[in-house]
């Protein structure tokens, strides 16, 4: 039950995110493991790195969303 | 056994529904060979056709009002079960969501799309636009075909409005795109859709202020939408009315005089314009037995307009009315009220219903021939 024992898992297939859109706001120094979440206090889209501080970069805030899919989703109108 | 034939006043009398104060009498009908003795009741099409009548009170596009008289109920309940569930209508079925950041949520969305009732040219709808099949998992080629779906699409995105007035609080006039309304949705005519479906004939949102969602600058939503034709069976999204009902004519009569005070409360059990007042003539009075004797000048109370009347049997809880009014239903006098979602005109809608009963009862003579061969 000790909180020490539980490791981040350091996953090696972390694909997704890293492919496509590319940076539009800020301009990521690494392009492979970056990904984007949205500010939750100025709403700004923050590019992360991996193991960077969870921080907006703008405004400092540390609450930040996750982006929705670029996907197209499905509904039936029901 | 002799044939008799009954007398018109008792024919008047079988079609009345009573309405006591605490119970309601001959709900059923009797009109059919066997009940009373010795009288024909046998179907006749020159009968029907004789006690067959049809009265328009309103017919607007969007509220049809009319009386269908001499039917049975069975008949009756059938045109309206018809017209709520068989007819079919163009309806949002599928919603491609690309992206949606609104507070409400993709379900939901989808949801409000799919009851948005929509218009379009009436050739278009009724012979252009066929059924359209769902597709199953094994089905090699999809079956989306310019004469089986419609497209649509909403694109919006709120943003800041620049010129809007210092300390504005309204959101409407503080952003763009606040509020995001049935008008927002375009029509994208595909292949022959543009022949039925261009100019005033396009499909479009019949109410353009339906509101679907409220945003906020940086929400999006972009979504893209396929209508197909469908009955309100499946859903009701489909059903061609928003209500589609019926009620039976009521009596009032009036069985001994009500006079003065007592009349104007009469009138106040009733709707506005059910029960009239007027004065009791020099005639009334000289009639000997009628009750109006020596109350020349005074009012009576007299029935106006029982349509209007709800029934809600509010006269009978009084005791000064106790045997001098009788309530009742015409049992096969059916007043329709059929209001269109506007897809369909509403008298077109019970025109439609009679023909979807006619394709019905020939596909059940069909079945019992083969039946009996």
């Amino acid at each position: 039950m000790s909180r020490e024992q539980y490791t981040v898992p350091t996953s090696s297939q972390q694909t997704f995110g890293a492919s496509g859109s590319g940076g539009r706001d800020y301009a990521p120094e690494s392009s492979n493991t970056v990904m984007y979440y949205t500010c939750g206090d100025c709403a700004v889209r923050v590019p992360l790195e991996k193991g960077a501080p969870i921080r907006c970069q703008k405004c400092g805030a540390r609450v930040l969303y996750k982006e929705r899919t670029k996907r197209m989703v499905q509904f039936e109108a029901r | 056994m002799p044939r008799t034939e009954p007398s018109r006043e008792e024919l008047e009398k079988r079609r009345i529904v009573g309405i006591n104060k605490e119970n309601v009498t001959d709900v059923t009908s009797t009109d059919f060979p066997g009940h009373y003795p010795g009288e024909d009741h046998a179907w006749d099409i020159e009968k029907f056709r004789d006690g067959l009548q049809i009265e328009f009170h309103q017919n607007d596009p969007l509220l049809a009002s009319f009386s269908l008289i001499g039917v049975d109920a069975s008949i009756a309940n059938a045109f309206r079960r018809i017209m709520i569930a068989d007819i079919p209508t163009l309806a949002v079925e599928t919603v491609f969501i690309n992206n949606n950041t609104s507070v409400i949520q993709d379900e939901v969305l989808s949801h409000r799309l799919g009851l948005i009732p929509f218009k379009g040219g009436r050739e278009g709808l009724d012979n252009f636009l066929k059924w359209w099949k769902k597709p199953t998992d094994d089905d090699a080629v999809p079956n989306y075909f310019d004469y089986n779906t419609v497209k649509l699409s909403l694109n919006v995105e709120c943003t800041h409005n620049e010129d809007a007035a210092p300390g504005e609080k309204d959101p409407t006039k503080l952003y763009h795109h606040a509020h995001v309304y049935a008008k927002d949705i375009v029509y994208e005519p595909i292949g022959r859709q543009t022949q039925y479906f261009s100019g005033e004939n396009a499909i479009a949102p019949t109410n353009p202020d339906i509101l679907i969602a409220k945003l906020r600058p940086g929400q999006v939503i972009d979504l893209s939408m396929h209508m197909h034709k469908g009955v309100g069976s499946d859903h009701a999204k489909f059903s061609p009315v928003a209500t589609a009902s019926y009620r039976l004519m009521p009596t009032i009569d009036i069985l001994r005089p009500i006079l003065g005070a007592d009349a104007e409360k009469f009138a106040k059990c009733f709707p506005r314009g059910v029960i009239g007042l007027e004065k009791v003539t020099k005639n009334d009075a000289a009639k000997k037995g009628s009750g109006y004797e020596g109350h020349e000048g005074e009012l009576k109370a007299v029935v106006k307009d029982a349509m209007r009347d709800t029934v809600s049997r509010e006269c009978l809880r009084h005791d000064e009315f106790k045997d001098k009014v009788r309530l009742g239903r015409k049992r096969d006098h059916f007043i329709y009220q059929i209001e269109s979602t506007g897809q369909w005109d509403s008298d077109a809608i019970f025109l439609e219903s009679i023909a979807h009963l006619k394709e019905k009862a020939r596909r059940l003579e069909q079945q019992v021939v083969n039946m009996v061969r």
